[in-house]
Parts: structure tokens; sequence; C-alpha cells
């Protein structure tokens, strides 16, 4: 096979570009690719190395039947296709997806800017909906000792101030 | 305003008028952001995707109350509006790709876009022309405390902002700078620059993002990770990167015209002569003649030039856009005939 660019020297170097879901293969001599290589080094794309990192991944096998109760996506799914399915995934494949996030990012914690309402993240949206449905189902039934409880509950979880 | 309004627009990213604008072209903030309590955009159902489409718009459209601001829908819109909105980096490759309910929101300046159901619910995005790290951060800082007050965000206070790819989370930030380094590369140094921004975290990319070839000698730098450093750090790693790259890029300019200047001329100067008497040209070619031109003018080697025409042309010769201004789908073949009558036009040749 000879360069498709220069159409001189023999193709050594071999590319495979997906774009749009196009497949699309080039075929070039080292010069050639030496004249454009930046442009091949400068490619390696984060999903690539994400994908790379994923399939690769020890504990993938391990995990690809967990699946998250509200989005329903399995491990596996997510393995294929890179994607989460909802906001709760973070949490569900919280084990398999540390090694990722550290590689990835080069750190494990948030530290950049949080929303006004930070306290109202998924995890504790979620407990405090479930906590003021119980409360509700407790005034509705008049158990007022639980509900008394369940308000201080409530108070002591929300956020400072509630929403600012 | 209308969509053909926009697309024929210059875009003031392009009006090469910021700091440092010979060689950083524009500066970008990426901001990924998802409503509480809905699954990912690619989880949802064609309706949900309806409905959530519609309250973004509205809180949108309630957040920048007071400015100038257009709304169009991807969902119908014909495929070559699509791609010039692409190709203004108005919206994602993906997103002008994709299907769904979707829309983006563009400011009349250009410089502001939100998407609304890309991969994440919301990409809200500011670009402003030259180097401009702080403003440009600030500006969409502010649009997305102004969102929040409207929507309630997806965001867990150990790992941040949550976002559909794990490489997204944390801050959802992704800042870039793009550069054009005609330069570096002509004098074979471009790599080493490469090596050095690796080991800084920070990403190289082409004039269109992720998995595009790096054409007419632009390169996109952008924090690699969004976990774990807050915005200010990011964007500080690239503050402290980009004017040492900027440096290098004045001195192997520097070098060719000292030791090279007949081949610097020549390069400039056929560049020249192809893009004013071609009578096909492809856009790879056209991005590669432009990048010399434009650097010859900024060198002072071509006189006469006006620089706004040979940056405005980078945008308009692409072929989503050469196609808009001809006002028909065109075959390749006729785009590159097209394109080659409206340089020469542009460029005031016969």
């Amino acid at each position: 096979m000879i360069c498709q660019k220069c159409k001189k020297q023999p193709a050594t170097i071999h590319l495979t570009e997906i774009i749009s879901n196009q497949k699309m293969e080039r075929h070039l001599c080292e010069d050639c690719a030496r004249e454009e290589g930046i442009a091949i080094k400068a490619q390696i794309n984060l999903q690539d190395v994400l994908s790379g990192m994923l399939s690769a991944h020890d504990a993938a096998e391990r995990y690809a039947n967990l699946a998250c109760p509200d989005c329903g996506l399995t491990y596996a799914e997510f393995r294929n296709q890179g994607r989460l399915g909802c906001p709760h995934d973070y949490e569900v494949f919280a084990e398999p997806l540390a090694e990722i996030l550290e590689k990835v990012h080069g750190g494990t914690e948030h530290t950049g800017k949080m929303p006004a309402r930070a306290g109202a993240g998924t995890d504790q949206q979620r407990e405090l909906m479930q906590l003021r449905r119980r409360l509700q189902e407790a005034v509705e039934s008049e158990r007022y000792e639980e509900a008394a409880q369940l308000r201080d509950l409530l108070r002591e979880k929300e956020p400072a101030g509630g929403p600012e | 305003m209308d969509l053909s309004d926009l697309i024929l627009a210059p875009s003031q990213w392009l009006q090469s008028t910021g700091p440092e604008s010979d060689i950083v072209l524009s500066t970008r903030v990426r901001l990924a952001r998802n409503v509480a309590g809905r699954p990912f955009s690619s989880r949802l159902r064609p309706e949900d995707q309806q409905e959530l489409a519609a309250s973004l718009k509205s809180a949108i459209f309630k957040a920048l109350g007071g400015r100038e601001l257009a709304w169009f829908e991807l969902d119908g819109m014909e495929e070559i509006d699509r791609r010039c909105l692409m190709e203004r980096h108005l919206v994602s490759r993906e997103f002008a790709a994709g299907q769904g309910p979707r829309g983006v929101a563009v400011d009349s300046t250009q410089r502001i876009a939100i998407m609304a159901n890309e991969e994440d619910h919301l990409r809200l995005q500011v670009i402003f022309a030259g180097l401009q790290l702080e403003a440009t951060w600030h500006e969409a800082d502010g649009i997305d405390d102004r969102l929040e007050e409207h929507l309630a965000y997806a965001f867990s206070p150990k790992l941040g902002y949550l976002t559909a790819c794990p490489t997204n989370v944390g801050t959802g930030m992704r800042a870039s700078v793009m550069l054009h380094l005609p330069g570096l590369v002509l004098t074979r140094q471009i790599e080493k620059v490469f090596r050095a921004v690796a080991r800084l975290r920070l990403a190289v990319r082409g004039l269109y993002g992720e998995g595009t070839q790096a054409t007419g000698d632009f390169y996109q730098i952008s924090n690699q990770g969004s976990l774990g450093k807050s915005e200010q750090e990011l964007l500080k790693t690239l503050d402290a990167a980009i004017p040492q790259i900027v440096e290098y890029e004045k001195q192997a300019r520097a070098a060719l015209v000292a030791e090279s200047p007949t081949l610097l001329d020549d390069k400039i100067h056929r560049s020249w002569g192809l893009l004013t008497h071609a009578r096909t040209i492809s856009s790879d070619e056209t991005l590669m003649l432009l990048s010399a031109v434009r650097l010859g003018i900024h060198l002072g080697r071509l006189k006469g030039v006006d620089i706004a025409t040979v940056n405005d042309l980078f945008l308009l010769t692409r072929p989503g856009h050469i196609q808009k201004i001809r006002g028909a789908e065109l075959a390749e073949s006729e785009r590159d005939i097209a394109r080659a009558d409206y340089i020469r036009k542009r460029l005031g040749s016969p």
C-alpha cells in the first residue's frame, strides 16, 4: 500500500477515525504522517482513552450486572457507551468509577464552584423528598410524635438557611 | 434575529481584535450542567426531551432577560444550517448531527450559546476574541448563576456537577484557547509544545474540537481534567501555559524571518497566488493557504490585504457556509468551484 498523501512512499501508518459515525481510514508514510503527526498526537481523544480504560478495567466484569434502580443503566452498558444514564449512577457505580475518575482527572473530590442551593445535591434531594413524604404521611394518619421527630430530622438535614 | 442573518453575520470572536490576537484567536469557556432528578439526555423519552427542552428554553430566557437572544430548534432544521452552526462553534458536532427535540439559544453577538438537550441537559459556552480567560470565565460564571435561579442542578458535594460523561464531572468546565501556530509548525517545533502541554494535564485539539484534525495551523488547548481542581486553578494552568506558547510562536516567526526569509516569502506569496487565482479549491487547502496569508499579514510581508477579510474567510469558506452563501445545496466538486469564486471575489481578484 502506498501513502495516500504523497502517493510515493509505502504507507506505514494507518489511522482509523470515526467522525459522525462514519469510519474513515487513512494510510500514510512516515514523512507525511510526521507532517500531520502533530495532528495524530493531538488527537488522543478523551473518549477513546476512557473507553480503553473502561475495557481494560479489571473490576469491569465484577460490576457488569450492577444496575441503577433509577434509570436502569447497567455497568456493562456504561462500559460500552462511556456515558452514564442519570445523576444517581455516580453513586450506584461509585466503586468502579473511583479509579476511572482518578485516572482521568488526577483528582477525586470537587473543590470548585457550588450552586447556591448546594445542599440540594441529588443524594440530599432524594433523602429530603423521602423525609417530606414520610412527614406528610405521619401528619395525615395523626401520628404526631413520629411527625415531630421527622420534622426535627428534616430541619437538621436541610441546608442551613435553605436556598440562598 | 433570523437564522440566515446569524449565519452570514461576522462572529465577534473571529474579529481579531482581542489581546494577542495575531496568535490567539479566541478564548472559550464551556460549562456542562444537568437538571436534578431526571435522567441524562440520552435516556430521556422523546416526550420528556420535548418537555425538558421547553423548560430549559424558558429558564434561559428568564436568566438572560435583557439580552438580545434567539432560539433555534435543531430538530427539523436543514442540514446546511446545522452545519453552519457547528462551523461557527455555536453547537457541537454531536449536537448538530444528533436527533430529537433540542435547541440552542444564541445572543446577538454570538459570544454566548446555550445548548439544551446536548449530551448534558445544558451546555453553556462563552467565546471571546483573543486571550481573555478571566473575562470569559466571569461571563460564563455569571450566566450560570442566573440560570441556577431557575433550575436545580444535579450536584454532589463530593463530585461536583454531575455530567453524562465522567470526563466532565466536577466543575463541568472546559476552558480552551484557540491558537494560530504556523511558525511552530513551519519550524517543526510544534510537537515539543504538545509534549510540554500534555505534562500540564492540558489537551490539544484541532479547529473543531475532539477528534478533528488540526487544520490551518489552528490548535485548541484546554484543561483535560475537571475534578479535583477549582475553576480558578484550572484557568491558572492555562493562563500560565498560553503566554509561553505565544512567546515560542513569536520566536519561531522571528527565526523564520531571520533565517529563511526567501522560503517564508515564497510560502506566503505562493499561497496568496493560489487563493487569488484558483478556479477550484478544497476547504482543507483553503485553510492551509489562508493560514500562510494570515501569517504574512501579521509579519508585514504581505501588504495591502485586509486581515478582517482573511479572518472572515476562514469561516465563510467552510463547506456549510459556502453552500449558505450560494443559497443551494452543492456537491463537493461544485462547492470547490463556488469556494474559489467566492475567495477571488472577496480578495478583489478577477
